[in-house]
């Protein structure tokens, strides 16, 4: 038995060591140095222990406040709505019909696209002169064209649609695997005992669905909170710092600016955002679960 | 009758949703210089091959298309050859800290980029692994490890033991049941978690922006992403450039759309 123990660690170790090096080294080197002062170019000028500093320079920082604001507006309006359209298109290939599977393969596209290509497209798409969206709203007439992305109220909607536009095929996978997952006697029962197709959803489908649910808005807020490609590509931050979401901003700080210290603790800020939701999703996703096996 | 009627509305409704915005900017790259000007926008375009031939010459698209190659292809190779013992190891030795370990690693997928950016580029710099393959390479293979190891582990609990006891009866060391029995039964999934760990690498974007500042290491993304244009943008060989990149998933993702979603699947719901 203790040989077989070696073994598995032997066929561990090479995934121990680049999981240790590149991501948990990191992670606490990103804590620690957020209580430092150092420039990232120039290491040899050293660190400065700083304590607190940079937490309270973060929590009266003006444009970090707008940077938490906007981005979770930005994971607030964008995850519900590719919940909606996820289930709405879960529901639809779950139905048995001909070219389902050409169906299935079309809902990948936006899925399997590269981010900076379909940030690319969306930026063009809302482009002020030659974009389908102005061409859409106001056809050939010009002078009535908008600048969406030059524009502080409609930057974030346009973020926004081009993230739901990718993701919600996503969310429509996992939620797919969630309807495979319900039996059809429960439908054909209900079918029996006379409920009406609302009825059946309202009271097998979603409930069924609930830890399918509960993991894609685990998966989404997690890159919602992280989102970046989409702002670099087609915003950087602006118009004054409309979409200047938390990931872009500390990324400036710390790989444009150089301010290391300042910029682990606005990383080590977006860490605990997202480890204090997925705690509580996968919390809510067990008991979805312990439920799901009791009925 | 009425429902296979809502049925067909709906999928058409899916099927513009998922290819319409898509198409459109696939299409203007197909346009002339004057056609991508005109106000209105012209739908269809004259088939035009002027932006590809600008985008592979003048900007070195070719270079680009290369170094993405390179990069996926290693990051996806050698991270497979990491993850196949692995979740070999988490599949069949029952160890105490084997769900501790598989935790860890979705809590790693989990972390926001940003979070582990800035050590990652000193400790890259410290290697002078910064504007060289290897050094986005390796980042790669740490992200995607999490992914490639939760899918297989999946997909070798699948295997029936009763083979492999046989084999071991027989006296087949560990390592040979693996590389003789588990991987060829396995193949689909193995294929399957490397395609995903190929998509993921091929797609990276915010790690190769701050290892690769060279545009000679460069990956299509940040090129795509940098396209230069101080007053106009070149919108002709942007889109250009993003349909080349785009044309290899969507041939895969077409090709192995049932591997996919499985993976998918064994990464996400099953877990």
């Amino acid at each position: 038995m203790r040989s077989s123990h070696r073994l598995a660690i032997l066929f561990l170790l090479p995934s121990f060591i680049f999981v240790g090096l590149f991501a948990l080294y990191p992670i606490f080197e990103s804590f620690r140095l957020s209580f430092y002062r150092s420039i990232l170019t120039l290491p040899w000028l050293g660190q400065k222990s700083v304590g607190w500093e940079n937490y309270v320079d973060l929590l009266t920082d003006p444009v970090a406040a707008q940077s938490l604001r906007i981005t979770l507006i930005f994971a607030a309006v964008s995850i519900p709505l590719e919940l909606v359209i996820g289930l709405g298109m879960a529901l639809v290939m779950n139905e048995v019909f001909r070219g389902r599977g050409l169906m299935r393969a079309i809902v990948l596209i936006p899925w399997a696209i590269p981010t900076v290509v379909s940030s690319q497209m969306w930026r063009f798409i809302f482009n002020d002169r030659y974009g389908l969206f102005n061409f859409i709203l106001f056809g050939a007439d010009a002078s009535r064209y908008l600048a969406p992305l030059a524009d502080p109220t409609l930057a974030p909607m346009a973020i926004i649609v081009a993230e739901v536009w990718k993701t919600a095929p996503f969310v429509a996978l996992i939620l797919l695997a969630g309807l495979q997952s319900i039996p059809d006697d429960l439908y054909e029962a209900a079918s029996i005992d006379g409920a009406t197709p609302w009825e059946k959803f309202r009271h097998i489908t979603l409930p069924l669905i609930r830890p399918a649910v509960l993991l894609a808005l685990l998966f989404r807020t997690i890159d919602a909170l992280r989102v970046f490609d989409l702002v670099f590509v087609m915003t950087q931050g602006g118009p004054a710092d409309a979409t200047n979401v938390l990931s872009f901003y500390g990324y400036k700080k710390t790989f444009a600016e150089g301010m290391v210290g300042y910029g682990s603790a606005i990383a080590v800020g977006i860490f605990l955002i997202s480890l204090t939701l997925s705690i509580t999703y996968l919390r809510l996703f067990q008991a979805s679960r312990l439920e799901g096996s009791r009925q | 009758m009425k429902r296979s009627l809502m049925l067909s509305i709906f999928s058409v409704g899916i099927g513009v949703y998922c290819l319409l915005p898509y198409l459109w900017f696939a299409l203007t790259s197909w346009k002339s210089p004057l056609e991508l000007m005109a106000i209105p926008p012209k739908l269809i375009p004259s088939f035009h091959w002027d932006f590809y031939r600008a985008a592979l010459e003048e900007r070195g698209l070719l270079r680009y298309i290369a170094n993405s190659i390179i990069v996926a292809g290693a990051a996806t190779c050698i991270s497979m050859i990491i993850s196949a013992p692995a979740a070999y190891a988490l599949a069949r030795f029952q160890l105490a800290w084997t769900k501790g370990y598989l935790l860890l690693l979705l809590a790693v997928s989990m972390f926001p980029q940003i979070a582990i950016a800035g050590p990652v580029w000193s400790l890259l710099n410290q290697l002078g692994w910064l504007n060289t393959y290897r050094g986005v390479v390796v980042a790669y293979i740490a992200l995607s490890l999490p992914l490639a190891i939760w899918i297989l582990t999946t997909f070798f609990r699948e295997v029936p033991r009763e083979i492999e006891e046989a084999a071991l009866i027989d006296g087949c060391s560990r390592l040979q049941i693996l590389y003789k029995i588990v991987l060829p039964i396995s193949a689909p999934g193995i294929f399957t978690a490397g395609l995903l760990v190929f998509i993921y690498a091929w797609n990276e974007f915010f790690f190769a922006l701050i290892i690769l500042t060279n545009p000679d290491v460069q990956t299509l993304p940040v090129g795509i992403a940098l396209f230069p244009g101080e007053y106009t943008m070149p919108w002709g060989d942007i889109a250009a450039a993003s349909t080349l990149a785009t044309l290899p998933l969507i041939l895969l993702t077409l090709l192995f759309q049932r591997g996919i979603i499985r993976g998918l699947a064994a990464g996400a719901v099953k877990g």
